[in-house]
């Protein structure tokens, strides 16, 4: 029943955006065989589901919906030779590159790659993963699940919601059931600031009048069979529930837009080092994982806020994978590795290792005002930063000629304040 | 009427600046403080004169494996009409095969505006 | 599953679906006997055998005087058996009760003369620098062990699936989602009153968990209760499954065998539970400060479980009874009324042995036992896509495409398994989840519960928004959406499927 292996030069597992936009960016580097292998009956992933508008205007300059952001991808991908293989799921990657997935169709199929590029994505914190006590009815949704219920299924999961977790689905989801005929009673916030976008608070709950409870959590859940009742409470500096602050909301359903994390499962298989700030594979400025030949970009490296990132990473790791494949990727340099220091919660890449010029993502911890990254030994300004919006710096042949020889670069945030008094002692 | 200063967040895009609108003793816009472009200026007035949103949603498709097509509507429409245009999106059924791009209502409650599927759906 | 309209007539009348019912009644099912079995919730094993540890004890926990004592140890070595016939997974991992300190190593010598006294085989105490070889993971704490090679564990809801499975294929009748009302003796019969209608039979077993005091007390028994003994137990990721290998005992408590760290047939690590005595038979609500006690105590014997890859969490209500040990005997005023109540733990180890105790107070009270040459004892495969080899996988997807199509990808379950699922009985999202697996993995059904419920609809013929968690007053959806569809008559297409085959 085995056939020998597929030989692929590149291979990208997950058709989502990243995993299109790595494929385009191989074929177009040269990559003779460029394939993608998706779970789901089409491509696009989870932008199938987020028909809200917002998407690509970095990249298009203009603001499309999910889906319309998708066809752009995919209507690129039908025009080329590269293989899509739908319906099809990896059940194991092993090191060497060699990867067996399932499918209808094709039933057990094995490849042999040149590259593969790591582009399955992320999924949903859940409630076991965040623990809120009480009963299990049903109506417990993640925001995700509720927006597939409602966009691709067609069906409304509820009809009085409380959503737990201001992340951009959380907010976008509140204005989808509002617009639906739901109740959305309130969005609650573990956090003293909203943890999505500040114009999806604006324009998915200022608009609709949905109130936003901050440093708030749910602390139970009321209803044997379906849900009945939640209780919220505020929180203290350390998160934890303060006694005597609780507050019952009647609803039917509980959305819970907690956070995501990166699906690393095949990544472990194929013994892939993952960052624990980012619960994603470690890598370069090209996107190469620690494993010769293993790529990895979009959602399962670090969660993005914009997909137009996504793709922009996406092609990096699509053009040195078929590089790879080609035995043109130049050789490497010396490593530098980039830590983050105070008030960063991750800096990707971690490391450098081809001395080109690129770009630095990072996320900050808390939200800042008048901040200064400190980046070695230069520093970039910002008037405002927050842990939801993912800042991208470039770096210069001019910084890296700067850190010839060094063997670690610190980003580290500061205040205005602090920078100020650092330049005048170095002064 | 007296003068008064309303803060609201762009929308515009995804940094979200936040709006000082500085309204005259008619209710006018005056001055417009905290964008950084052009852009979220017209923002600003736009929501002081006539404030409009994009909306998206779903309508009925048949003939297809999918239930629903995706749609938005080209433009943004005026805000008050928001519900009152997902009540008209209800009553669509859109046959397949569909386009991105493609009408599916050419004019939404008489804004002029039309309202277009928002992905590619495949005939059974 | 039948419905109980009219007047239904057996030999037995078993009421309550947990592992005990449900093992008698496998085993009652080898002869030829018209067999009833009814139970209130909306499957069998929802129970306190949803919630269970899964653990087969090793048998050296209770006084071989006692009920507990002595099934334990023959429910042990039924087991292996058992589950090679009914394809129930069974990981013989062993035991380990764990001494911190030299106060506790009178505690593990009480336990190993009693393992002696029971009968378990290959009980020993082992070193610390022998149990840390074991289990590395364990703290470096402890001064000794008790180690009981045959204990295991096994998914204890699979189990109950399984007889009652066997048992209908066998001619028995299930009623589910039917409530006994009333117990009244006819004659030479006894009138099983429910909610459904009425059940006649000779003999009726009471395993109604923890109603079982409330059943007793409907024949006019009232000399038991029945207390719920709260567990919460929390679930990992599959990731942190092998810090340890055996489960690990803490040296026990007066109310409980306290809490530990139990890796599951599956390869999750499940710790718990709490032990909380209360009156409030639905108090299926996990607590803070259950959590809180879990993990701290937890982390005193396996630091390096962390709680952040806890999944999920559930709650199960033993039954504990007033006597301390079970209470199964015929009903003292009420002829043909057998209790098998207050099974608390080692009930779930001991239940294939309770099984054979009620079949024998029955031949002694006048059941005539033949053996059925057309019952079968086997339940057919299952099949487990996981769990198989790339050239069994590349067969079956050959045979039937639906293998194909992984549906739930955490746990690898395959559309094909969970047709299989419904085909067994399943008619709800927690029956295809305990049947499968699908969506017990870390998205816990993010990503799977809108196919699974789009494959329910379609296998059962009904609209999706008929589809719940796990019977009435569960629904999922509420209404559908754009309802132009609907008016158009237009054929609705569920997302599942088609593709598939295409």
């Amino acid at each position: 029943m085995t056939q020998s292996p597929l030989k692929i030069d590149v291979l990208v597992i997950g058709g989502g955006p990243a995993g299109l936009a790595a494929a385009l960016a191989a074929k177009k580097q040269g990559a003779q065989k460029v394939a993608v292998i998706e779970r789901n009956h089409e491509l696009g992933g989870i932008l199938q589901q987020c028909i809200h508008n917002g998407f690509g205007l970095h990249r298009f300059q203009e603001e499309l919906s999910g889906p319309e952001y998708a066809a752009r991808f995919i209507h690129q991908i039908e025009g080329s030779d590269i293989d899509v293989y739908l319906n099809t799921m990896v059940i194991s990657l092993s090191k060497d590159r060699t990867v067996t997935a399932v499918s209808p169709t094709h039933g057990l199929l094995t490849c042999q790659a040149g590259a593969i590029i790591l582009a399955m994505g992320c999924r949903e914190r859940t409630r076991g993963a965040i623990n809120i006590p009480g009963y299990r009815p049903a109506g417990v949704f993640t925001a995700g699940a509720a927006q597939r219920f409602m966009n691709i299924e067609g069906y409304l999961p509820g009809k009085d919601v409380v959503i737990l977790g201001s992340g951009d689905i959380g907010l976008i989801m509140a204005r989808r059931f509002t617009l639906e005929g739901a109740k959305v009673h309130a969005v609650v916030e573990i956090l003293p600031y909203a943890a999505g976008l500040t114009r999806n608070v604006a324009q998915c709950l200022d608009d609709f009048s949905i109130p936003l409870h901050l440093s708030s959590t749910v602390v139970g859940i009321e209803g044997k069979d379906r849900v009945e009742a939640v209780t919220i409470a505020q929180v203290d500096n350390s998160r934890r529930p303060i006694p005597g602050t609780e507050q019952t909301i009647k609803c039917d359903t509980l959305l819970l837009s907690v956070g995501l994390i990166p699906e690393n499962e095949l990544s472990r298989e194929a013994e892939v080092p993952l960052d624990p700030m980012t619960s994603g594979p470690q890598v370069n400025e090209l996107r190469e994982t620690a494993v010769s030949g293993v790529f990895a970009c979009g959602n399962v490296l670090h969660v993005h806020d914009l997909v137009d990132y996504v793709s922009d990473e996406a092609e990096i790791a699509g053009t040195a994978a078929a590089e790879f494949a080609q035995d043109q990727l130049p050789g490497k340099s010396a490593a530098i590795s980039i830590r983050p220091g105070s008030g960063i919660r991750y800096a990707l890449p971690q490391t450098i290792e081809h001395n080109q010029p690129f770009d630095l993502y990072l996320r900050v911890v808390e939200p800042v005002e008048n901040a200064v990254i400190q980046i070695g030994d230069r520093q970039i300004r910002h008037r405002k930063v927050k842990p939801s919006e993912m800042l991208k710096i470039p770096i210069k042949a001019k910084d890296l000629e700067s850190w010839q020889g060094r063997q670690e670069i610190i980003v580290e945030l500061k205040t205005a304040e602090q920078g100020r008094k650092k330049e005048a002692a170095s002064r | 009427m007296n003068e008064q200063v309303i803060t609201k967040t762009c929308i515009v895009c995804p940094v979200g600046c936040e709006l000082s609108i500085q309204l005259g003793a008619d209710g006018q816009c005056q001055e417009v403080t905290g964008h950084r472009c052009p852009r979220g200026q017209a923002y600003a007035i736009a929501e002081i004169t006539d404030p409009r949103r994009v909306l998206t949603s779903t309508v009925a498709v048949a003939g297809s494996e999918h239930r629903l097509l995706p749609v938005r509507t080209k433009e943004a429409i005026p805000k008050d009409m928001l519900f009152a245009a997902i009540q008209e999106l209800q009553k669509v059924l859109v046959k397949a095969p569909v386009h991105v791009g493609d009408v599916v209502i050419e004019d939404l409650l008489g804004t002029g505006i039309p309202v277009i599927a928002s992905r590619d759906v495949k005939s059974a | 599953m039948m419905q109980a309209n009219a007047l239904y007539t057996a030999d037995v009348a078993i009421v309550g679906g947990g592992i005990v019912g449900t093992a008698a009644l496998y085993q009652l099912s080898q002869y030829r006997l018209r067999l009833a079995l009814v139970e209130k919730n909306y499957e069998v094993g929802w129970g306190a055998t949803k919630a269970n540890s899964g653990i087969v004890h090793g048998g050296f926990h209770d006084d071989p005087s006692t009920w507990k004592g002595k099934l334990c140890i023959r429910g042990n070595q039924r087991y292996p058996e058992l589950c090679e016939k009914l394809d129930v997974t069974f990981r013989q991992n062993g035991i380990l009760m764990v001494a911190l300190s030299e106060d506790d190593l009178p505690v593990l010598n009480k336990y190993l003369e009693r393992g002696k006294a029971n009968g378990v085989p290959g009980i020993s105490i082992i070193s610390r620098d022998e149990a840390l070889e074991l289990e590395p993971n364990l703290t470096p704490d402890i001064v000794a062990a008790l180690y009981s090679p045959e204990g295991g564990v096994i998914n204890p809801f699979e189990m109950a699936i399984a007889f009652a499975e066997v048992a209908q294929a066998n001619g028995a009748a299930i009623f589910t989602d039917t409530e006994v009302t009333g117990l009244k003796r006819e004659g030479e019969l006894i009138h099983v009153e429910t909610d459904k209608g009425v059940i006649a039979a000779r003999f009726v077993i009471n395993a109604a968990g923890l109603w079982s005091d409330e059943i007793a007390r409907l024949a006019g028994d009232d000399y038991f209760t029945i207390t719920p003994r709260k567990g919460e137990e929390y679930l990992t990721d599959k990731r942190a499954g092998n810090l340890v290998h055996r489960t690990i005992f803490p040296t026990p408590s007066p109310t409980s065998k306290g809490i530990l760290a139990i890796p599951t047939a599956e390869g999750n690590l499940m710790i718990g539970p709490t032990a909380l005595e209360l009156p409030d038979k639905a108090a299926l609500d996990t607590t803070e400060a259950g959590f809180r006690e879990i993990v701290t105590s937890v982390k005193r014997l396996v630091p390096k479980i962390d709680s952040r890859d806890i999944i999920t969490s559930f709650v199960g209500l033993r039954a504990a009874s007033n006597r301390g040990d079970f209470i199964i005997e015929p009903s003292p005023r009420f002829p043909g009324l057998i209790h098998a109540a207050g099974i608390e733990s080692p009930g779930l180890t001991a239940a294939p042995a309770i099984a054979e105790v009620l079949t024998q107070i029955m031949a002694d009270a006048g059941l005539d036992l033949i053996p059925n040459p057309s019952a079968r004892d086997t339940r057919p495969q299952v099949p487990h896509f996981h769990e198989l080899s790339n050239e069994e996988r590349a067969q079956l997807i050959a045979q039937d495409p639906r293998f194909g199509r992984v549906v739930c990808r955490c746990e690898t379950v395959t559309e094909a398994e969970i047709v299989d699922a419904i085909k067994r009985g399943a008619r709800t999202v927690d029956g295809v989840k305990f049947r499968t697996r699908a969506g017990m993995g870390r998205c816990q059904g993010g990503f799977c519960q809108p196919l699974i419920i789009g494959i329910l609809a379609r296998e059962l013929g009904v609209d999706p928004t008929d589809i719940t968690k796990r019977g009435p007053g569960t629904k999922i959806l509420v209404s559908p959406l754009n309802k132009g569809m609907v008016e158009s008559g237009a054929e609705m297409v569920a997302n599942s499927g088609k593709e598939g085959q295409a």
